[in-house]
Parts: structure tokens; C-alpha cells; sequence
């Protein structure tokens, strides 16, 4: 699947502006970035359910036909089912859709469905939903899936079961397309991933390679009350520390490629080093680092 | 053929299974047939209101005569002036005195039911030789069409239109708003199929609740559909048909709920009245009857009651089947041409 200069307008406004990947087959890749960054649009514009102002999608090195719709599955950040049908007859009626099809029990037991497969369809947890929503996207044995960020808002066990069935997916040999603003999730599931903002791309390759090849040494993390303004000044003059809040702004991250240094350094600040932390780095960094900008300050 | 069958099913359970609309669909045209079987059928209520001023027995020959007249429903009063207060606010249509005669008698000018009743008043008072001598009375020689045997195919029809506007509409508009048309546009599903299940699902669970409607009316009233019933229900789902097309158009871009009921209001509204579901408009201006001639309504509503009432063949019906038909072709087209999954 290759897109080339893709661009969407919204009137005046640009959600996606002209961008350009392509994605091999069996791997799952992630599409990033933050809310109205033109993920949505994107992946939209790939499934057919929005025309771009101008650009080309191309799949199997072709132009899209209508056979595109019977090799894709598609789960949308949030929509509805048909009311009044179970969770059974839900997937049959998406089934029929397609000309091929694959097994409903066994396609009910790969997604975790059994014990609310008779239950109506509008009565069951966000997590057996986004489950159910899965099971349909893979209701005609798809060679690509788009899943639109199919764990927002599910507790954390809800997540990481969704993530086993990805992950299963995956082992499938299945092409997946994944957005997701949960670094953590593309780091776990993604082979590949572009971060996009103000509808560019801004970064591409492999989590692990972009890591390292933006980070060296480790993080260390430390309550913010616990870094006096002289503390930060410090930090700020030194090239070998960089740091910012994390997203609960309750803790500094401080980055650093000697970190002997950094520990010394505080140290002689007398820093109360009780509560520290040392992480390697990881794609929530480069994610807050290349957009999240603002958060510094 | 598969994705027909798969939409259809869904929406038929999603039809059953919500018995409260279900049942409803079916109930409200029922009670509305008994209402108005009990309204205006023999015994029923009487058009015409006359205020007797006494509280002692009626006993003059015209009053007599006047309050025997089956168009007229006498009241006793004893307050003139609540009586007189009454007229003026169209509550009664005329008051009467219960002196001898000569006796007094009032109305509203400006009320058409107290110019009338004065009319009736005025024949009743008049001798029959008196009345022979300017006017013949020449009574129609074919079997009467009672009023609820009118009444019933233009309820029929009006039942047929909400069910088939509002239900193809919002279901449409709802799907659209809360995202399931969405989802299924990235299926290989096609618009030309997807309504086309709607229409087929929406018309068989209209035609079922109305052979339900007509056997128990018909068992209930006692009336009788003189054409056969296969041409009746032949020509109700032509018409059906046509009138769901129109809703397809209403729903095929519409992106809220209330937009698309006021939509919906404004279309079934003026397209009742001037269908000729509850009362003739034969003394409407012209453009209007060429107007109202415009409505598929129209066509279905006049068609039922040929075929009911007069015994009409489909091919009696020809160009109101061929009408309809363009029209079906027309908003099908339209409608699939306008179509969006999406907001």
C-alpha cells in the first residue's frame, strides 16, 4: 500500500498536507500524533470513507477498485451497529457483506465473544464493544485492517487484552494499520510508525530506530518540587541535560548521555534524590519532543 | 443478492424487535378508524348544535321536527344569555325559543354551521307541497358509499405516508448521525443496495401491518372493498413504493435528526391535507387541485378508494399506476444521485 502527495482540505483548512509513505505487507504501522494532527483524515482518505483534494493511493500497486472493500477491515474510532441484534447477529450481517468470509465461531473465540455473543448489541462494556467492532473488521479474513484508535477509552486490562488479539493478528501475517495517540501501544504493537502533525510528516522508521537515533543515555525523573529554579538554570546552561514535564506536569524528565554527571550534579545541589527514577527513553519522549513543545513551560 | 439479504434481515429484526414502535404502527391508524366509526356512523355524533331556552319538555312541531332530524343535536338551556354567549363563540350552532309560534330563533352570521342549520330550520318549517313546487329531489340510484368506507383507504393512506416518510427518513438521518452508515461504507457494499433494502424491509412491514389494519376494520365495521383485494394490494404497494422513494430524498443528505423532522412536517402536512384524506378539496382553487394533482398522495389515495368503493380494475387505474411509477423512478434516481454515508 503506497500514498503519494496526499492533501485534504477542509476549506481553508489544511489537515493534511501533501504527504507521502508507503507500508509493506505483514507489518503493523502506526500512524501518530496529536488530536487534529490529520491521522483520522488520513486513514479516512485510505479507507474510501472521504475524497482527498488531490493525491494517489495505490494498492497491490494499483489504483483502488472495488475489490479494495472486500481485502480491507475497517474499526472506526466510534460508530454504531445496527440496534436491537446481538453481538452473534451483528457479525453475521457484516459477514454477509463480504464474498469472503471467514468462520463466526472462530471468529468469535479469536476476539473473546462467546459469553456475550446472544447479548443485544447496546448492552455490553466499551472494551466487549471495541472487541465486537475488531471481530467485524476481521468478519472477511482481511489482508489489510485499519483499526482508528480502538483502545481510547478502555481501562487499562481492556487495553492490554485488545493488544493481545492485535498482536495474534499480527502473527497472522496481516497488514495493519494502526493510529493510536497511546505511545505506549504503538511501541508495543507497531514494526513501523510516521508521526504526523499539522497534517506533515514529521518522523518515520522503525520506534526502536528513531529512538536511538534521537536519544542517547537514559531519563531520569524526579518531582518537579524537588528542582529549585537554580537547579533548572543549571540544567538549561548545560548542552549535555535537556529536560521537560511529563504529561501529568507533576514530575521533570531530564535527558542526559552521562548520567553519572546529571546524578553528581544534583547531588552537589543537594536535590533530595529519594524519589528519582532512571528509564531508558521511549517514543513518548520523542512524541513530546517533536510535538508537544508547549509543555516545557 | 448477499448484501441485499444481509441489510434486509437486520433492518426487518431491528422492525419486530422494537415493539413499542412495532405495535404503535398498527395500533394508531386502528384507533383512529374506530374513532372516527364511532363518530360519524349511525348513532354517532351530530353535526349541527341547537339550544332549546326552557327547562321544560320540548314541545312544539317544528322544535319537535328539528330535534328529531338526525343532522341536529338538541340541548336544553335555561340561561339565555350563556346560551347567546355560547353561539357567539361557535359552541352552538343555533338557539331556540320554546314559545308558540311564531317563535324566535338565533344564529351567528358569521358561522357557516349556523347558516346552515338556519337553512335545515327553514326546510323543515316549509310544507312539502310548498317545496315541491320549486325543487325535485332526484336520489342516486347506485348503493351509498358511507362515510367510514370513504374515510378508510385515505386513512390507509395517510398511515402509509408517516410510516413510510418518517420511517425511511429518520432511520436514514440516524444511521448517518451516529455513524453506522459510515461503517458500512467501507464495505463493498453499494448505495443502490443498501436503500434498496431499506425500501423492500420499510414496504413489507407497511403492506403487513395494513393487511393487519384492513382485516380487523373490515371484521370490526362490517365494510367491504368492492374491487378485488389482489388489485388493492397490488396498487397499495405501487403506491407505497413511491412514497418511501420520496422519503429516500429527504434522508439522502440530511445530517440531523430535527432538520429532517421539520423537513418531514413540512412535506406531509400540506401533502394530507391536500391528498383528500379527511375531506374533499373539490372547491379549492384550481392551481391548488393542480398542485395537490403533483402529490403521489393523491394518486394513491384516489386509487385506493376506486378500487374499494367503486370496484375499479388496475387497469381502470392505469395512469395513476403509471404516474406513480415515473415518480418511484424519479425520486430513486434523485435519491441515490444525492446519497451520502457520511455527514
Amino acid at each position: 500500500m503506497s500514498v503519494k502527495n496526499l492533501v485534504k482540505n477542509y476549506g481553508k483548512i489544511r489537515a493534511v498536507d501533501n504527504i507521502s509513505f508507503s507500508i509493506e505487507p505483514g507489518i503493523c504501522f502506526g500512524l501518530l500524533g496529536p488530536n487534529g494532527a490529520g491521522k483520522t483524515s488520513t486513514i479516512e482518505i485510505i479507507e474510501g470513507i472521504t475524497q482527498p483534494t488531490s493525491g494517489e493511493i495505490f494498492y497491490n500497486n494499483a489504483p483502488r477498485n472495488r475489490t479494495f472493500w472486500e481485502r480491507i477491515g475497517v474499526q472506526f474510532q466510534s460508530t454504531e451497529l445496527f440496534s436491537f441484534l446481538t453481538v452473534r447477529e451483528s457479525l453475521q450481517t457484516f459477514m454477509r457483506l463480504y464474498r469472503n468470509q471467514t468462520s463466526l465461531d472462530r471468529l468469535i473465540q479469536i476476539c473473546s465473544l462467546e459469553d456475550i455473543q446472544h447479548q443485544d448489541n447496546r448492552k455490553i462494556s466499551g472494551g466487549q464493544k471495541q472487541r465486537l467492532m475488531l471481530a467485524i473488521a476481521l468478519a472477511n479474513n482481511p489482508d489489510l485492517i485499519f483499526l482508528d484508535e480502538p483502545t481510547t477509552g478502555l481501562d487499562p486490562q481492556s487495553r492490554r487484552h485488545l493488544w493481545e488479539i492485535v498482536e495474534a493478528i499480527k502473527r497472522k501475517g496481516k497488514t495493519i494499520v494502526l493510529t493510536t495517540h497511546y505511545m505506549e501501544e504503538a511501541q508495543v504493537l507497531c514494526d513501523e510508525i510516521i508521526i504526523v502533525d499539522k497534517g506533515k510528516i514529521i518522523a518515520q522508521g522503525a520506534p526502536e530506530d528513531l529512538i536511538s537515533r534521537k536519544y542517547a543515555g537514559q531519563v531520569i525523573r524526579l518531582p518537579q518540587e524537588n528542582i529549585s529554579e537554580h537547579v533548572r538554570k543549571i540544567l538549561d546552561s548545560n548542552q549535555q541535560f535537556s529536560w521537560h514535564l511529563d504529561s501529568t506536569r507533576k514530575f521533570i524528565l531530564i535527558q542526559s548521555q552521562t548520567i553519572n554527571d546529571c546524578i553528581e550534579m544534583l547531588m552537589n545541589n543537594q536535590v533530595d534524590l529519594s524519589r528519582l527514577a532512571i528509564r531508558p527513553h521511549n517514543l513518548e519522549d520523542l512524541f513530546l519532543q517533536l510535538t508537544g513543545k508547549a509543555l516545557r513551560h | 443478492m448477499s448484501r441485499f439479504w444481509s441489510i434486509f434481515i437486520a433492518r426487518n429484526k431491528e422492525y419486530y424487535r422494537d415493539r413499542a414502535s412495532f405495535g404503535w404502527n398498527i395500533l394508531f391508524p386502528f384507533l383512529i378508524i374506530i374513532g372516527f366509526a364511532l363518530i360519524f356512523q349511525n348513532g354517532g355524533q351530530r353535526p349541527y348544535k341547537v339550544a332549546i331556552l326552557t327547562d321544560q319538555a320540548i314541545h312544539t312541531t317544528i322544535q319537535n321536527q328539528v330535534c328529531s332530524h338526525e343532522l341536529f343535536s338538541c340541548i336544553p338551556y335555561s340561561d339565555k344569555n350563556n346560551a347567546i354567549d355560547k353561539l357567539n363563540h361557535h359552541k352552538l350552532d343555533m338557539v331556540m325559543e320554546n314559545t308558540p309560534q311564531p317563535f324566535k330563533y338565533w344564529i351567528n352570521t358569521s358561522s357557516p354551521k349556523g347558516i346552515l342549520s338556519e337553512g335545515l330550520l327553514t326546510r323543515k318549517s316549509m310544507s312539502k307541497d310548498d317545496l315541491n313546487k320549486h325543487l325535485i329531489k332526484q336520489a342516486i340510484q347506485s348503493k351509498p358509499v358511507y362515510y367510514i368506507e370513504w374515510l378508510f383507504p385515505g386513512i390507509i393512506s395517510m398511515g402509509m405516508m408517516f410510516s413510510s416518510l418518517f420511517g425511511i427518513g429518520f432511520s436514514i438521518v440516524r444511521y448517518r448521525q451516529n455513524g453506522v452508515l459510515k461503517r458500512l461504507k467501507a464495505t463493498p457494499l453499494s448505495a443502490f443496495e443498501y436503500l434498496c433494502a431499506q425500501i423492500i424491509s420499510r414496504l413489507l412491514m407497511i403492506v403487513a401491518t395494513n393487511i393487519i389494519l384492513y382485516i380487523g376494520c373490515s371484521w370490526l365495521l362490517g365494510f367491504q372493498c368492492k374491487g378485488s383485494l389482489l388489485h388493492l394490494l397490488i396498487f397499495f404497494t405501487i403506491g407505497t413504493i413511491s412514497v418511501i422513494s420520496l422519503g429516500l430524498i429527504i434522508a439522502a443528505r440530511t445530517k440531523t435528526e430535527e432538520l429532517a423532522h421539520g423537513l418531514l412536517n413540512m412535506i406531509t402536512w400540506p401533502m394530507m391535507f391536500l391528498s383528500e384524506v379527511w375531506f374533499s378539496i373539490e372547491d379549492a382553487p384550481q392551481w391548488i387541485k393542480n398542485f395537490a394533482l403533483c402529490l403521489p398522495l393523491s394518486h394513491v389515495t384516489q386509487g385506493l378508494r376506486q378500487i374499494m368503493n367503486d370496484g375499479a380494475h388496475l387497469l381502470d387505474l392505469s395512469s395513476e399506476i403509471f404516474y406513480l411509477s415515473v415518480l418511484t423512478l424519479l425520486f430513486l434516481c434523485v435519491g441515490s444521485f444525492l446519497f451520502k454515508w457520511t455527514q
